[in-house]
């Protein structure tokens, strides 16, 4: 008997945004390959924590995952069936399904809406229930997220930032969908509501057995809470591994120029810990280097005195241990360096 | 990190809450919680409007006007005047001057005095001549905001190459000198229209207005709109719309136009003064109406030459036409206002 597919798979996905030039007759420039050949899979209550730069296309990758793009190639399978082909609206019931958590939890709700009337939106879109059913499943749902029923006539210039983001989660519910893209769900909040909003995130996890993909550019947090983590540079996922795993043996150049970037509580560590600083910009997504994407910035490079075949071939995702991917030829090389161990010292014990 | 991030939340009992299905089951448990009463925006930009006084004083001055307009027959028929009745009794034989206070002609009989050389009522004048300074004005804002609101919703929310048909057709437009073509065209069109449709001199002409006007007028406020549009698209609310599963229809109904509604109305209070004064110019370079019928333009074209000797002759009618423009500009700054949703609330 085979095994039951992934809950969420994507397969080799590629998101070109093409760039056009001239007025009239457009013809095509180029393209911005904001996700070019990512495949990842996402099981069923579990959270896939995406991580990388801004400009990385993890924010893209989410949302051609709930189909607001469309891919240009590669497939999304969601239980197996691929929803990558059509239009949202002739994904049969792809809303009720996949919803997105935004980052802005401002920007994301109708400045003219009540926030019953948000949350009641998918309801009235999916023409779900009579108004008072609606009604009382918003009562329901803002219970869930911890906003009081009172609030429910309010504007969202009215709310907190924090109880703008409940709202977004809220409504983001209220189809109960089984996956739950959710794009920076944090990062415009300030730490305490941050802290209160991913222990929400967690809660509603165990109790509904939602499956997150977590997109964040913030490293603490996305190990706080994934089971798996990937890290993405330049459209691409560079390593894979759980958190664990991947803060304490890092295999990427990348990885481990991230890592020190993460301040370490104890201050005698932190003195010690080294910081890798990548030189230079990110290089355009229109334009990505030859051979490996980050040989333009990578420090092991440097190290290993400029190797011909970082310029040359493009590394392949392969596994080096047990759901562990990297994406670097000299990745056994990164085991073991002075670097690798500065930078994980405090990391790796919790 | 190491040191997780504390936990400040105490999280709340869940219950029995059954979310996995669609019915909704549970009701909501506010235990005697008292519902305050939410009012919807409409309400609430009501209560701002009633609070503002400058845009109070507006509303009454238009509504004064607009009545004033409705019902000049019989507001002239009480006072015993008329628009069109020569009266060279009122006027001097040398000159044609008004006789009375300081060559304006103001009397009791005639509050705002008389035209120089007729003699005709300036006050039955204005008043007939606002019923079709308003018609045009009013007739042809709403065909303008009708035909820019639906162009640039396609405009803005079809990009592509609609957009660009769409974004060139409304450059060609612009392009038009229009006034040279309002003139130019002005008698071979109308005189078209009187003998196709059989209509009067004046209902031609002020069609021809109303028509000329809104074609000329709807790219700007299509431009408008197609920038609003492009910009409300991506916003985040609309995308999760759209991730809820939202059809164009809805996305365009319910997400966009209430947001447009702001920029839409200011638009529109502004282009109500410009085509009331458009008309009058019209009438003042003599593309408007057939003599005896009075418009504002067209006093104010023959005031000019009385300028030295009868100054109240132009200021009468120029000072209406700068309160009703003044009114409309005024309410329509009051309303933008009271719709703002993150405006402070009364």
């Amino acid at each position: 008997m085979p095994e039951a597919p992934p809950l969420l798979e994507a397969r080799d996905l590629e998101v070109h945004f093409p760039i056009t030039r001239g007025v009239l007759l457009q013809r095509n420039a180029g393209a911005v390959r904001a996700v070019d050949g990512v495949s990842l899979v996402l099981e069923r209550g579990t959270t896939f924590g995406l991580v990388g730069e801004s400009g990385c296309g993890k924010t893209t990758l989410g949302r051609t995952i709930v189909r607001l793009y469309k891919p240009t190639a590669g497939a999304i399978l969601v239980d197996g069936q691929d929803i990558a082909a059509g239009t949202r609206e002739t994904v049969q019931g792809l809303p009720r399904r996949l919803q997105m958590i935004f980052q802005d939890p401002y920007a994301s709700l109708d400045p003219r809406m009540t926030i019953g009337a948000c949350v009641a939106e998918p309801l009235r879109i999916q023409r779900l229930g009579s108004a008072h059913e609606r009604q009382a499943r918003v009562a329901e749902l803002l219970d869930l997220v911890g906003l009081r029923t009172r609030d429910t006539s309010s504007y969202p210039h009215e709310l907190s930032g924090g109880m703008r983001q409940r709202v977004g989660i809220a409504r983001a519910l209220a189809l109960s969908p089984d996956i739950i893209v959710a794009d920076e769900p944090v990062s415009s909040l300030d730490v305490s509501i941050q802290a209160q909003i991913v222990n929400l995130l967690r809660r509603l996890q165990r109790d509904l057995g939602l499956s997150y993909l977590f997109i964040s550019h913030d490293l603490s947090l996305v190990r706080r809470i994934s089971d798996q983590v990937a890290v993405m540079y330049l459209g691409r996922i560079v390593e894979s591994a759980p958190p664990r795993e991947l803060y304490r043996h890092p295999l990427h150049p990348y990885t481990v120029a991230l890592l020190s970037a993460i301040p370490v509580p104890n201050p005698i560590i932190e003195a010690q810990r080294q910081r890798i600083i990548l030189t230079g910009e990110l290089p355009s997504a229109a334009n990505p280097p030859s051979g490996c994407r980050f040989h333009t910035r990578c420090w092991l490079r440097t190290k290993l005195g400029n190797p011909e075949v970082c310029t040359s071939e493009d590394p392949a995702l392969s596994p080096l241990a047990p759901a562990h991917t990297v994406a670097c030829h000299f990745a056994s090389e990164v085991d073991g360096t002075p670097e690798q161990e500065s930078v994980t010292r405090g990391l790796g014990g919790r | 990190m190491v040191a997780s991030v504390q936990l400040p939340f105490e999280e709340r009992s869940l219950g029995s809450m059954s979310l996995a299905s669609d019915h909704v089951v549970s009701t909501p448990s506010s235990g005697g919680e008292s519902e305050i009463a939410g009012r919807s925006l409409t309400q609430i930009a009501w209560a701002r409007l009633r609070r503002d006084k400058v845009a109070m004083t507006s509303v009454v001055v238009i509504t004064l006007i607009l009545l004033f307009a409705i019902f000049a027959p019989v507001i002239c028929k009480l006072l015993g005047i008329s628009p069109t009745e020569i009266n060279t009794d009122n006027v001097s034989d040398f000159g044609g001057l008004p006789n009375g206070f300081k060559h304006s002609g103001i009397s009791w009989q005639h509050p705002l005095g008389v035209e120089p050389q007729t003699g005709r009522d300036l006050l039955a004048r204005l008043l007939y001549g606002s019923r079709i300074s308003l018609l045009i004005a009013l007739s042809g804002t709403i065909i303008t905001m009708v035909v820019g609101v639906v162009v640039g919703i396609i405009a803005g929310y079809s990009r592509g190459w609609l957009d660009t048909a769409l974004g060139r057709f409304m450059d060609i437009v612009l392009a038009f000198p229009v006034l040279l073509i309002l003139l130019a065209l002005s008698n071979p069109l109308t005189q078209r229209l009187e003998v196709s449709f059989h209509m009067q001199p004046n209902s031609a002409r002020i069609l021809y207005i109303i028509l000329v006007l809104s074609l000329f007028g709807w790219p700007y406020l299509a431009r408008i709109v197609r920038g609003q549009v492009l910009s409300l698209r991506e916003r985040e609310f609309v995308e999760s719309a759209v991730a809820m599963g939202a059809g164009t229809r809805r996305i365009l109904f319910k997400e966009i136009l209430p947001n447009l509604w702001a920029p839409i109305l200011v638009y529109a209070s502004l282009l109500l003064p410009t085509f009331i004064a458009a008309e009058a110019t019209l009438s003042f370079l003599g593309v408007g109406l057939v003599p005896p019928t009075p418009s504002w333009g067209a006093m104010l074209a023959d005031s000019v030459r009385y300028f030295r000797v009868d100054p109240a002759f132009l200021f009468i009618p120029g000072t209406y036409l700068f309160i009703v423009v003044l009114g409309f500009n005024l309410l329509g700054d009051a309303i933008r206002d009271a719709l703002d949703p993150r405006a402070g609330r009364v």
